[in-house]
C-alpha cells in the first residue's frame, strides 16, 4: 500500500487541495465561505491521517474539528450577522500587513529548513506496523490512554467541564 | 518499499498550512476568521505529530493530538462565547475596534 502509485497520487492530490483550501480561508471576504473552505481543509487533513494509517485520529478529526467546532463557528457567524460588515470594508495593504507576511514567510523558510536538514530524529518506538496491524489502531490508543496517560485523560475531562461552565456563564444574560 | 512517501513531504505540507494560518492571523481583522486561522494552525501541528508518530512507530504523538483536540474544543466553546458577548456589548467583532485593553 505504502509506496504504490495510488498512494502517491492520493497524497499529492490531498496535499494540494488542503493548501488550496487554506489559502481560500484567508482570502475570502465572506466568513461563511472561509468556514466552508476550512471544513474542506480539515477533511483533507483527515485523509492525510488515513494515509498515515491512523484511522482513529482521522475519524476524531472529522467528528471534532470538521463537525463540532466548525458547526459552532458557523452558528456564531450566522448569529452575529457580520457578513455585510465584512463585505463593505476594503482591503488595505498597510505596511504592518506587508511586514507580517514577510515575517511569516521567513518562518516558513525556517520550518522547511528545520525539517529538511536531516532525517527525522528520535528513537523508534515499540508500535511497529506489524504490531499495529495485529492490535488495531483504536485498541492500541485506548490501551495507552487508560494506563500510562490516565491522569492527563482525567485532566482533559475536567478541562472540558470548565470550558462548558465558562461558556454557559459567559453567554448568560445579566439580570 | 523504495518509492514510499518520505516523511519530509508530510512535514512540508504541515509547515505550509501552518504558515498560511499565521499569515491569516496577521492580515485578517475579523475575530472569527482569526479564530478559524488559529484552528487551522493547531490542525497543521497535529499533522506534524501524527507524521512523526507514524515514522517512529510510536503512539505518543497520537496521544498528544488527542489532547490538543480536547483543548481546541474547549477553546472553541469559550472563545465563541466571548465573541458573542463582545458583539452584544460593542456591536462589532473587528479586532481593530476592540481596543479597551490597548494603552
Amino acid at each position: 500500500m505504502e509506496g504504490t502509485v495510488f498512494y502517491w497520487i492520493a497524497f499529492i492530490l490531498t496535499a494540494l487541495v488542503a493548501i488550496f483550501a487554506a489559502v481560500m480561508v484567508i482570502t475570502r471576504r465572506n466568513p461563511i465561505h472561509a468556514a466552508l473552505f476550512l471544513i474542506l481543509n480539515f477533511l483533507c487533513i483527515a485523509v492525510l491521517y488515513l494515509l498515515l494509517k491512523f484511522q482513529f485520529i482521522a475519524i476524531i478529526q472529522v467528528m471534532i474539528y470538521a463537525g463540532a467546532i466548525m458547526m459552532l463557528v458557523i452558528f456564531v457567524i450566522m448569529l452575529l450577522s457580520v457578513e455585510e460588515e465584512e463585505r463593505t470594508n476594503k482591503i488595505t495593504a498597510s505596511s504592518a500587513h506587508v511586514i507580517g507576511v514577510v515575517l511569516a514567510l521567513i518562518l516558513l523558510a525556517q520550518l522547511i529548513y528545520g525539517v529538511g536538514v536531516r532525517v527525522l530524529p528520535g528513537e523508534q518506538g515499540e508500535f511497529t506496523p506489524e504490531r499495529m496491524a495485529q492490535l488495531g489502531d483504536i485498541k492500541a490508543v485506548a490501551g495507552l490512554l487508560f494506563t500510562r496517560f490516565l491522569f492527563p485523560f482525567e485532566v482533559a475531562s475536567i478541562l472540558l467541564l470548565v470550558g462548558m461552565i465558562g461558556a454557559v456563564i459567559l453567554s448568560k444574560k445579566e439580570r | 518499499m523504495p518509492f514510499s512517501v518520505p516523511p519530509i513531504y508530510f512535514l512540508i505540507v504541515s509547515a505550509l498550512i501552518f504558515t498560511i494560518g499565521a499569515i491569516g492571523v496577521l492580515i485578517r481583522r475579523n475575530a472569527i476568521v482569526i479564530f478559524m486561522c488559529i484552528e487551522m494552525m493547531l490542525s497543521a501541528v497535529n499533522l506534524t505529530l501524527i507524521t512523526a508518530s507514524h515514522y517512529l512507530n510510536s503512539l505518543d504523538g497520537v496521544m498528544m493530538v488527542f489532547f490538543v483536540m480536547t483543548v481546541a474544543a474547549a477553546e472553541a466553546a469559550v472563545g465563541l462565547a466571548i465573541f458573542v458577548l463582545l458583539f452584544r456589548g460593542r456591536k462589532t467583532i473587528k479586532v481593530d475596534e476592540i481596543n479597551l485593553l490597548k494603552w
